[in-house]
């Protein structure tokens, strides 16, 4: 006990009064709040067996739901990192008209309500919806399918990306582009050979983000993708399923195994980043 | 040479506001027509429905109650970690951070298994007559949980930035530290708190997973707005949904609006 008491003690020499009420308060809302919530997927599960636990989440229409929350996201990441790359550019590099109005809308997707968002893709690529109704002519649907639900997961990703490069390249020296130009490099080269180097951990960070959100997102989501199983279940939809049927450790289980996909995402794209750092330092 | 780099620079330029035409201003635009599909009536019948406005109110009371914890905690937990030297900072900060990274189900989930009828703490509730999931308070918290890094994460750099030599001073003097957060701090970091109150705000009107979780779904009680399109919805009454989400779509709209004047002031503090 005295040595946890220790950990939290300030080191010396800071004379600023409020350590203890400010830290207190701190400690005790994140405990109530947070730890202690989730520390209790742990004590569910420490009822049910290893066997027990290995299968529920190896059950195969869960293993589907895996797949497609996962590919899913993987795409929905991928477009969002080349668009993302592309409208932080525009909106740093260019002037247009509405530029401000474009700037602003990025941030839609985390001012929207994702049931809001949810319920409009859906029918906005629904066979009558104003998408969905062009590309039914050639018989192909996108509500109710995969690609309804990459789009959906598309959409609540645009901001991570870009959010995350505008910063960068704001601050980036234009002489070293002026330079290359000056030496004759084209401007394919330029951005491949300067500016990319530049905001590759950047936008690594964005995908990582953007990836991680779309596999646990679910508002967004749940409409357009019509909970078709072995199709177009995505996990947390899995999740929801378990617990309406009231079997509360199958759904820990599986949420269990959905912390510690999100965990590995987000622990190997930092891994990158230091990577691709290290690279560029040198 | 420049013609064609005139050309490259439309081309991008195009290409991202199709982009975003297709991806978000079709998206809200279908809300609005499909709102108004049916006429002036048919909407006011929908946003005038008396669970409407039970909805629309629960969203309202869990908001204020939601950025009010939340705004506190904020302000408590960045003075923490930037004010004073202490060992377990760096993990601090990423237990703070969690719930951003946690799936809305699974953070619904965790309520369920501390207060639901399975949950620990089940029994001592019920010795006491309170009910938690399924009933309001299960909605205030688990928009909490959600919504708890929010104003933190907007603190920490600004009050880093601006650093404790100040603090230190006044507190030399022998100022008390309301007087020193009142006085030094908070002058500081004034719109960087609204800005992270705006975001939370955004968040809490509009949390759908982790609130249907634990709500359960009572009309009239524990239904909030997104819950009652979402029951709208599968109800196909799509012009009463596509109306009820118009509200939202407008207090997404004015946030967004107020987001971006306070960022550019945050900008301006930071010069």
């Amino acid at each position: 006990m005295a040595k946890s008491i220790l950990f939290f003690k300030k080191k010396k020499g800071n004379i600023i009064p409020g350590f203890g009420l400010s830290m207190g308060i701190t400690i005790t809302m994140l405990s109530l709040i947070v730890l202690i919530p989730l520390f209790s997927i742990i004590i569910t599960l420490s009822d049910t067996t290893l066997e027990d636990f290995w299968q529920i989440i190896s059950d195969e229409q869960t293993i589907a739901a895996y797949k497609v929350s996962l590919t899913c996201a993987g795409i929905a990441a991928a477009v969002n990192f080349i668009f993302g790359i592309l409208l932080a550019w525009i909106l740093t590099r260019y002037q247009f008209p509405m530029k401000r109005f474009v700037d602003g809308l990025i941030e839609l997707p985390f001012a929207l309500p994702t049931a809001v968002a949810g319920i409009s893709l859906t029918t906005l690529y629904s066979d009558k919806g104003w998408i969905g109704s062009i590309f039914s002519k050639w018989d192909i649907k996108i509500s109710y399918t995969k690609t309804g639900i990459t789009i959906a997961m598309i959409f609540i990703g645009i901001p991570f990306v870009v959010r995350s490069i505008q910063p960068v390249l704001e601050k980036l020296d234009l002489q070293y582009e002026e330079a290359a130009e000056v030496m004759g490099a084209s401007r394919f080269c330029i951005f491949r050979r300067i500016v990319l180097p530049e905001i590759l951990p950047a936008a690594l960070a964005g995908f990582g983000l953007a990836f991680a959100r779309s596999i646990g997102e679910y508002g967004s989501v749940v409409f357009i993708a019509g909970n078709i199983p072995y199709e177009t279940q995505i996990t947390p939809l899995i999740i929801m399923n378990k617990l309406e049927q009231f079997n509360y450790s199958a759904a820990t289980s599986i949420a269990l195994v959905m912390l510690i996909f999100a965990f590995i995402i987000l622990f190997s794209i930092n891994l990158l980043q230091s990577l691709i750092s290290r690279i560029a330092n040198g | 040479m420049k013609q064609k780099r005139k050309q490259t620079q439309w081309l991008l330029i195009f290409i991202g506001i199709v982009f975003i035409t297709i991806m978000l201003v079709l998206p809200l635009a279908t809300v609005l027509v499909y709102a108004l599909r049916q006429g002036w009536n048919a909407f006011y019948g929908a946003i005038n429905d008396d669970y409407t406005k039970m909805a629309l109110s629960l969203t309202l009371k869990t908001t204020i109650v939601v950025v009010m914890i939340n705004t506190l905690f904020g302000i408590f937990a960045s003075w923490a970690v930037t004010k004073y030297r202490f060992r377990i900072k760096h993990i601090l900060t990423t237990l703070i951070d969690i719930p951003f990274s946690i799936s809305p189900i699974i953070a619904g989930l965790v309520f369920i298994l501390v207060f639901g009828r399975i949950g620990w703490a089940y029994p001592f509730l019920e010795k006491f007559d309170i009910s938690i999931v399924f009933a309001t308070p299960g909605v205030h918290i688990v928009t909490i949980f959600v919504t708890f890094p929010f104003v933190f994460r907007e603190l920490v750099p600004i009050m880093t930035a601006q650093g404790s030599d100040e603090e230190s001073a006044a507190a030399l003097m022998g100022a008390g530290w309301i007087r020193i957060f009142r006085k030094i701090t908070f002058p500081h970091i004034k719109w960087g708190l609204l800005y992270g109150m705006i975001l939370c705000t955004a968040r809490a009107l509009g949390e759908f997973g982790a609130v249907s979780v634990v709500s359960g779904h009572l009309r009239g009680k524990t239904v909030t707005l997104p819950l009652h399109v979402e029951i709208l919805f599968n109800e196909f009454k799509i012009t009463s949904a596509f109306a009820v989400s118009s509200i939202l779509v407008i207090i997404a709209v004015i946030i967004l609006i107020m987001r971006n004047i306070v960022e550019y002031r945050v900008k301006k503090e930071e010069r």
